[in-house]
């Protein structure tokens, strides 16, 4: 038979188990639209800054991404038979070579 | 207010293990009464349960609940029906388990989405009521079987349903606690609502609370007694 | 509408409580997921923003290189092409450049010459890179010795070190004299090694390179607009080689998740009936399972975008430097800024969310749409 609502005490009442989880989700989901407004903001406000420059002043084609081997140092520039030294004999051999593949332009016949 | 007509079941029909498991069964059930189906194992009499209980369709013939017929009924509103109508307690008590006595008392309103609060309170209030408030945020692996029982009682009685269907369940208690529900039975039988019992435990079919007794043999109704 | 929300509600309240019963398998499966999606966004961000940062520098870069070839190898280039070039129509400006490699045996590294043309230090004077002054400790003022062409000993004494923010181009500049140039590496006056033009009419850049190879045919022109689609190649092509280099956790991930979300144990099934008898439909079902991936692979998703994110533009791709450098000494450091590109962004997502929650909706389907009286045996 239905007794007191009074009596039964509220320490029966938990937290609903799902809440947690959602509210984890929802912070994550806000927090990845921060970050595509950062990510938005900053592109806006970004400058080429001294880089751009001093292309401009020197003429520079590439950037100094790979340095150990001269021919991914200047990857535009490459000679045509240098990009293919790969093999285990070649003097400059560099494990840039194995990433970088030959410009475009120079695997055309 | 249950009406069978001409109600069959067949399992793999068409294939070389079909199993004709009720037989062109012909039933009213009535309001507020407590009817048990007795009978062995393989009798059809757990089928029976579970077409009325409306868990399966009938492989031909009609099921009527007051006067609406089911069978015909897309899964849907089956579904709603069952859950607005009946209440059941299984064999083996079927929790889910993992989960504590509260949750899974209050599965069964989960699709309906009440007001969580107020759901808890209903919950809280039939625990109370079968002595198993205390109980509430235990694990349902560490209950008795006794209690396990009364869970799935209260489980069943959830979204108070008019109709009460338990199978075999005095099946997994011993004497003391196999009264102690025939007693609940009858409570809950005087509160209003209709009790349709499966059991081959004499004990059962015995209980004061008990209108009527159907036997059933190879998915046929044997015997249709009623006991005052 | 609000019931709605309400039941889903619920129904992630059963999804959790589901999944909170085997918390160490399923924070594992997260950790390990997140790792991934974790690796996948960094390696997309890295290469987006060195795309965009590499198109953002070069576009200043002179619109033609003019370059000598002798027997297929670049060759010095005579002064007096710049005369023939002179009448070609379109070009704007054009001047002989100067530079060159050098190996320092000292710290084993490759730097670039170059003699600028204007501010050039002045004789015996170098402006030396930000990264070359970090690997040889060199301050203003110091000297640098180097072994020219001819055997001898060339001292340098540095002038200026370039700005850090331009590391990403001058990282391993060495910024010299025309004499000293010339006589470091014995290169007659006369000779350049190769020339820059400008072109100051985009449209017409192509045209002024067929002329080119018409009127110089011993030489090649690289065209600026080729330099930037190299690049821009060159990071997408590399991306695909992380990402390939990837695919072998990427496939052990996927088979572990399929095993863990596909197919379902006798357990799974009757819980599914159980939920059935007691008044779930179907549809209550294949939500709740949804839920369920949807939850997981989200949490993957967003924990390891962001982390991606932090590590990338807060701490400088930390993790790829050691993979980047290789072998080489001069590492230029630079602070990749964000370029996000919403489509790569998208994808990623697509790939992430939505073949797990599929993975785990699918395998239920017959289970969640047959009646539920097996439960009652």
């Amino acid at each position: 038979m239905p007794t007191n609502y009074d009596t039964i005490s509220k320490a029966h009442y938990r937290l609903r188990v799902g809440t947690l989880p959602l509210i984890l989700l929802g912070l994550g989901l806000l927090i990845f639209a921060i970050s595509l407004l950062d990510a938005h903001w900053r592109a806006q406000t970004l400058q080429a800054g001294t880089g751009a420059a001093l292309v401009a002043e020197l003429g520079l084609t590439d950037l100094a991404l790979f340095t150990e081997a001269r021919y991914t140092r200047h990857l535009s520039q490459a000679d045509r038979h240098s990009a293919f030294q790969d093999h285990p004999l070649a003097l400059d051999h560099f494990p840039s070579g194995s990433l970088v593949p030959p410009p475009e332009r120079l695997r055309q016949p | 207010m249950i009406r069978l007509e001409a109600v069959n079941k067949i399992f793999n029909q068409g294939r070389p293990n079909e199993f004709c498991a009720v037989r062109d069964v012909t039933l009213d059930l009535y309001a507020e009464h407590a009817t048990v189906l007795r009978g062995p194992s393989g009798s059809g009499k757990t089928t029976l349960l579970a077409m009325i209980g409306c868990l399966s369709r009938p492989t031909s013939g009609r099921i009527f609940l007051a006067e609406k017929n089911l069978s015909g009924l897309p899964e849907r509103f089956m579904t709603e029906v069952r859950r607005k109508t009946f209440g059941f307690i299984f064999q083996r008590f079927n929790l889910i388990q993992g989960l504590n006595v509260l949750e899974n008392v209050l599965l069964p309103a989960y699709p309906l989405a009440p007001d969580h609060a107020e759901l808890q309170q209903r919950g809280m209030n039939l625990l109370e009521q079968f002595d198993m408030a205390t109980k509430a945020h235990a694990k349902v692996e560490w209950l008795s079987g006794g209690e396990a029982q009364r869970a799935a009682i209260c489980r069943a009685l959830l979204n108070d349903p008019q109709i009460l269907i338990a199978d075999e369940p005095t099946a997994n208690l011993d004497t003391h606690l196999a009264q102690e529900f025939m007693r609940n039975i009858g409570k809950l039988k005087a509160a209003g609502r209709t009790i349709l019992l499966t059991s081959h435990d004499p004990m059962v079919a015995e209980a004061d609370c008990v209108d009527r007794v159907i036997t059933m043999r190879d998915g046929q109704i044997q015997e249709d007694r009623y006991v005052a | 509408m609000k019931h709605f929300l309400r039941r889903q509600r619920y129904l992630i309240d059963f999804t959790v409580a589901s999944l909170a019963r085997r918390m160490g398998k399923n924070l594992g499966l997260l950790g390990v997921y997140t790792l991934i999606v974790f690796l996948l966004a960094s390696v997309m961000l890295f290469t987006q923003s060195l795309r965009h940062e590499a198109s953002l520098l070069l576009v200043n870069a002179p619109e033609v290189v003019v370059q000598r070839m002798l027997a297929g190898r670049h060759e010095l280039i005579p002064e007096d092409y710049l005369q023939r070039i002179g009448k070609v129509r379109g070009v704007a400006a054009m001047y002989g450049r100067l530079w060159g490699y050098f190996y320092d045996p000292v710290v084993q590294a490759n730097y670039t010459l170059m003699v600028p043309r204007e501010h050039a230090p002045v004789s015996g004077e170098v402006k030396v890179g930000h990264a070359i002054a970090r690997t040889r400790g060199l301050g203003l003022g110091d000297f640098l010795s180097f072994r020219s062409a001819q055997g001898q000993s060339f001292a340098f004494r540095v002038s200026e070190i370039l700005s850090s923010d331009s590391e990403l181009v001058s990282a391993d500049l060495l910024l010299v004299s025309e004499d000293d140039f010339r006589t470091f590496f014995g290169i007659e006056p006369g000779l350049y090694t190769d020339i820059a033009l400008e072109v100051r009419n985009p449209k017409e850049v192509r045209k002024v390179a067929e002329k080119l190879t018409v009127l110089l045919p011993d030489t090649r022109p690289i065209l600026r607009e080729e330099i930037l689609r190299t690049y821009d190649a060159l990071f997408a092509w590399r991306q695909g080689i992380v990402f390939v280099l990837l695919a072998g956790s990427l496939l052990a991930f996927v088979i572990f998740a399929w095993d863990k979300a596909s197919g379902l144990s006798a357990e799974e099934k009757r819980e599914i009936g159980i939920l059935k008898a007691i008044g779930w439909d179907t549809g209550d079902v294949i939500q709740m399972k949804f839920w369920e991936g949807a939850l997981v692979s989200l949490g993957a998703f967003l924990l390891g975008y962001l982390a991606a994110y932090g590590h990338i533009f807060f701490f400088d791709a930390a993790l790829f430097a050691p993979v980047l450098k290789g072998w080489a000494v001069l590492y230029p450091k630079f602070h990749p800024a964000p370029f996000i590109d919403g489509l790569q962004v998208a994808t990623l997502f697509f790939f992430t969310v939505f073949p797990y929650t599929v993975a785990t909706v699918v395998p239920i389907w017959r289970a969640a749409t047959t009646d539920p009286d097996a439960v009652m045996r």
